[in-house]
């Protein structure tokens, strides 16, 4: 019963986002209140008969209710509590519930921080938001239904992907869509723009803190999704350029120019129709994502082909809302007001540059992500644009950008003077040289570029932190330091962490890239192994019973200098339902953020092989992306985003209605 | 009944949900100050903060004062399109009805399309704990979460591997009899269990997995007859031709007439020696020279506990499960010889003759496995 109640809520859902689309534009369009005000309620429904729907398929999981097909493909009444939860998005249907669960909250949000909107800009926004539920609702219900049903129920489940029985995919899908899905707001926003013909500063007002939200959790998905695959798939890398993860960064790079260009436009009143651009392409990216990751499109072409029910879908959906509502923008965004134009060396000229560099790099990941697939499609021939071909586009498109990044906020607004930033900012290049010299001359003979790398981060880092010096006057006028300091609105904190974030990211990038050491070796119980500093011993390989999957456990001794500094067991595990195999790395951390990385793999001629690696630096790369996830939260906790607009005064909310009659 | 009850409660909020705004009339239709104007008074107010705090110097602050105030006015002069009216109450009223009908009717015929009312939950504790739970699937489940609390318990897995060999889970078999032997030791019982797991698991082929666990039987019981079967069975398998005549000849020397497996072993003899001695065998009695008598071997002790209807269909799975294999993931020449004969020895000539056209596309490309499948169409 709880299981159908759920479907039926979910029915329910449906049919309020039907309404919801109708309504409240009808009421745009006809200048009625009565409709618009449907608008907010119904956002709340909606998201009430999603919650339930949720709710119940979490429960047939938790209570391991096979009679439910998606917990019966998905479940094992073996497995540990936190996974039968996650269990519920780690699948097609679950995930795709979740989307819309989160699309539906976003939706509830924006009704709820909406209250001080104006009331035809919430109700089209909220309208938009409910045109994409609706045709992802159709799309649980029709293609990817997690309430299907079997009508003898088996005793036992087949259980979930061992490989996602882990605590870091548990919470990996939710922070990813509440990226993904997030950026519906601003694609919502900039439809609504283009409906009613008029956008305003205000408009990327409200745009930017729920822009600026989305953008906070996508960085902390791709990071943890980064994180998990490094830990968990046992290959020592951290980011593979596969298509699934391109299928991330490239909303993430569209939303980091979104974020910037709406400065533009909040500030200068300027770009406003390329932010509207940007708004409808960054989600628009986002579907795209959710298309490649969703469809089966990736695994095969031809897969896809023979099971072409969802991905036709998805691809409908695409096409559907990427097509309207570019063709929307070029109908409409003639009639927008453009803004003033500005001088190239200023604040403005920075964040185009920024725009620029971002969107470009974009496309280069698009290209190389999309080729492959459209020439598989179009040819039959089969091609892998790997890591080679993403170092050779995306990264040069990155150098200039990461060299500008410090410069930009040193600029003022309108007209800036380039030569007295360049005072500013001599020290710290200064610094960034004498350390590329440093870096050099202590790594002689290693890889060439790895000191320009760190002279890089180390002008990222201090030119983030040395602006923020020069604003609040550190070094000028230590005294009122504090005080200005405190003064300083939160949004310039927040940029500043921001910037410090990536450089902290090139410091682990660079070092991790150049001088990582790897050890792939047969090893028998007693053997001792050099690597990098340290001394690891294999002292026995035994074997342990886990609650659904059985261990091969290598038990390692690490010595520096004769002292023992940590003890790793990397295992094995099997899992008994799938017959999986699954890689548990052990990892050491030493000297703050570099790593020791073991990795089992198989037992061969009585030995076992071993994957070993020393990773100088590599917590950077995540600690990094935390960091610029931290700026963004404080970026968002400024109240002059937080509050969408004053209250309206009691005087003016009496008088109104009375004129509006 | 009842879940329709909560069915008609859901629906009712849905449409309360709806209907509210639509009959409170027009509160509504209160105006927000013009979100521009608003914008740039808090602008103002920020930079009027900022300078007193020190964070701008005075010039900038008037530079800035004086831009945001020109698009102030120039936002002013634009003026504001006309709040929105309460909106008419007909349109409402008949809005309201709209959605008094159609929200039930939309939901309720959407469900029934893709929902099933009738069938009640079915968490896994009820029913165990139900009618349910004394099915053997059930038993297995109960005996499987037992043993993953208690995974040192050897009698348990003693217990569940024969119900695993009976349901056709060869592989878990083998499993539960690798995993009693690990903690209980070997043993005649044991190891035999474990040998004709892999044997079935593979098809019929005694590999060398299956021989170590019939060896350790052997060490366990010198005097144990069925794991000696399997081993010549599989001397036969790997072509040793005379080795598995001299191992079926111990065999029946060491037993009397009176052994119930005397009758097999004589015939498996004169079946090796005639193989020894190049003779063709008829195809009826070993389906492929080259894996002969292993399920033969099999049936010896199958005969005892199974009933004809039971080893029918436990070749017949077996067969089917070598089909599927190789329906999905293709195969050698061999396997695809083996299912076409499997196939014509029991009698299912067409889908035979199916099996030797599918083997034919699979292996279009190989133009020495093309000659041996026309060989094996010929031979019918």
């Amino acid at each position: 019963m709880i299981v159908e109640v759920g479907h039926y809520a979910l029915v329910l859902a449906l049919a309020l986002a039907l309404v919801q689309s109708v309504l409240p534009i009808w009421g745009v369009k006809a200048a009625d209140a009565r409709l618009m005000a449907v608008a907010r309620p119904v956002a709340w429904g909606q998201f009430g008969f999603v919650a339930i729907s949720f709710a119940a398929l979490t429960w047939a999981h938790v209570a391991s209710d096979f009679s439910v097909a998606n917990v019966f493909e998905n479940s094992h009444s073996q497995k540990p509590m936190i996974y039968k939860i996650s269990g519920v998005w780690g699948n097609h249907e679950g995930s795709m519930l979740l989307w819309v669960s989160i699309l539906a909250l976003f939706g509830a949000m924006v009704a709820w921080f909406g209250r001080n909107l104006p009331k035809t800009l919430l109700a089209a926004v909220l309208g938009v938001q409910a045109w994409v539920a609706v045709a992802f609702y159709l799309f649980v219900l029709l293609t990817s239904n997690p309430f299907a049903r079997i009508l003898r129920a088996p005793m036992e489940g087949r259980d979930l992907n061992p490989i996602l029985q882990d605590p870091g995919l548990a919470i990996h899908p939710p922070l990813l869509y509440l990226g993904y899905v997030g950026f519906s707001i601003a694609f919502s926003f900039a439809v609504a723009a283009l409906i009613e013909g008029r956008i305003d500063a205000a408009w990327a007002r409200w745009v930017r803190p729920w822009t600026l939200a989305a953008w906070v959790f996508l960085t902390l998905g791709i990071a943890m999704g980064s994180y998990w695959a490094y830990y968990e798939l046992g290959w020592g890398g951290w980011w593979f350029w596969d298509p699934v993860e391109n299928a991330s960064l490239m909303p993430w790079l569209a939303g980091t120019a979104l974020l910037h260009s709406s400065i533009v436009m909040e500030k200068r009143d300027a770009l406003k129709v390329w932010t509207i651009l940007l708004a409808i392409l960054t989600f628009s990216l986002s579907l795209l994502g959710t298309f490649l990751v969703r469809s089966g499109v990736l695994t095969s072409v031809h897969a896809f082909a023979t099971d072409p029910a969802r991905g036709v879908f998805i691809l409908g959906i695409l096409v559907l809302f990427v097509g309207g509502s570019l063709t929307l923008f070029a109908a409409r965004a003639g009639a927008l007001t453009k803004g003033g134009l500005f001088a190239p060396i200023s604040r403005e000229g920075a964040l185009v540059f920024n725009n620029l560099f971002l969107t470009a790099a974009c496309a280069a990941v698009f290209i190389g992500t999309l080729y492959p697939l459209l020439l598989e499609a179009t040819t039959g021939g089969k091609i892998s644009v790997g890591a080679p071909f993403f170092e050779m586009t995306f990264g040069p498109l990155m150098v200039p950008l990461l060299l500008v990044m410090p410069i930009g906020p040193f600029l003022a607004w309108k007209r800036g003077d380039l030569l007295a930033v360049a005072q500013r900012l001599a020290v710290v290049f200064v610094v960034a040289i004498l350390g590329t010299i440093a870096t050099w001359w202590a790594t002689r003979g290693g890889p060439i570029l790895a000191p320009f790398g760190i002279g890089l981060g180390l002008w990222l880092s201090l030119g983030a932190l040395a602006e923020i010096a020069f604003r609040i006057k550190l070094f000028s006028e230590p005294s009122v330091a504090f005080r200005r300091a405190v003064g300083l609105p939160r949004s310039a904190w927040g940029a500043m962490l921001g910037h410090l974030g990536v450089g902290l990211l090139i410091f682990g990038v660079v070092a991790e890239g150049a001088w990582k050491v790897e050890h792939v070796l047969v090893m028998k119980p007693g053997e001792t192994v050099q690597v990098a500093r340290f001394d690891l011993t294999l002292t026995e390989e035994k074997t342990i019973v886990g609650p659904n999957y059985d261990a091969t456990v290598a038990h390692f001794v690490v010595r520096e200098k004769g002292r023992e500094v940590a003890v790793l067991e990397p295992a094995k595990r099997n899992y008994r339902t799938r017959k999986m195999p699954t890689t548990e790395t052990a990892i050491a951390t030493f000297d703050g953020f570099s790593q020791l990385y073991l990795a089992m793999g198989e037992s061969q001629g009585g030995g076992v092989a071993m994957r070993i690696y020393w990773k100088p630096m590599v917590l950077l790369i995540w600690l990094g992306c935390l960091v610029m996830a931290i700026g963004g939260a404080v970026s968002l906790t400024d109240r002059r985003l937080r509050i969408g607009a004053p209250k309206p005064s009691r005087v003016a909310s009496a008088a109104l209605p009375a004129a509006a009659e | 009944m009842f879940i329709w009850a909560l069915f008609a409660g859901l629906t009712a909020v849905a449409v309360v949900i709806v209907l509210a705004p639509l009959v409170r009339g027009r509160r509504g239709a209160a105006a927000t100050e013009d979100g521009d104007l608003a914008v740039y008074r808090d602008q103002l107010s920020e930079l009027d903060r900022d300078r007193e705090a020190g964070l701008v110097p005075e010039a900038e602050a008037e530079a800035a004062r004086a831009e945001i105030s020109r698009r102030l006015l120039r936002a002013a002069r634009r003026g504001e399109p006309g709040e929105a009216a309460a909106g008419s109450n007909r349109l409402a009223r008949v809005v309201a009805v709209l959605a008094v009908v159609v929200i039930p009717v939309f939901s309720v015929g959407g469900y029934l399309m893709i929902g099933r009312p009738d069938l009640p939950d079915a968490p896994l504790a009820r029913r165990l704990a139900g009618a349910e739970g004394q099915s053997i699937e059930a038993l297995v489940a109960r005996v499987e979460a037992h043993l993953a609390a208690n995974p040192e318990d050897a009698r348990g897995w003693e217990v569940v591997a024969p119900v695993y060999m009976r349901l056709g889970r060869m592989d878990d078999a083998a499993k539960a009899w690798t995993t009693a032997i690990r903690i209980a030791g070997p043993s005649e019982r044991r190891n035999i269990g474990l040998g004709e797991a892999l044997v079935a698991a593979g098809d019929g082929a005694i590999g060398p997995e299956a021989q170590a666990a019939f060896r350790g039987a052997l060490a366990a019981e010198p005097k144990a007859v069925l794991p000696r079967m399997y081993l010549a069975a599989a001397l036969s398998q790997e072509g040793k031709k005379d080795e598995a005549v001299a191992a079926w000849k111990a065999l029946v020397a060491s037993g009397t007439d009176a052994d119930p497996w005397m009758g097999v072993a004589r015939e498996e003899l004169a079946k090796a020696e005639a193989v020894a001695a190049g003779k063709a065998v008829t195809p009826l009695a070993t389906p492929e020279a080259a894996t002969p008598p292993g399920p033969t071997a099999a049936e010896v002790q199958a005969a005892g506990q199974m009933s004809a209807a039971d080893r029918s269909k436990m070749i017949g799975d077996m067969v089917a499960r070598l089909d599927e294999r190789l329906k999905s993931s293709g195969g050698t020449i061999e396997e695809w010889e083996r299912l076409v004969r499997a196939y014509r020895v029991m009698g299912r000539t067409a889908e035979a003759d199916d099996a030797i056209a599918r083997a034919r596309t699979a292996l279009a490309a190989d133009p020495a496995a093309t000659a041996r499948l026309d060989a094996l169409a010929a031979q019918k």
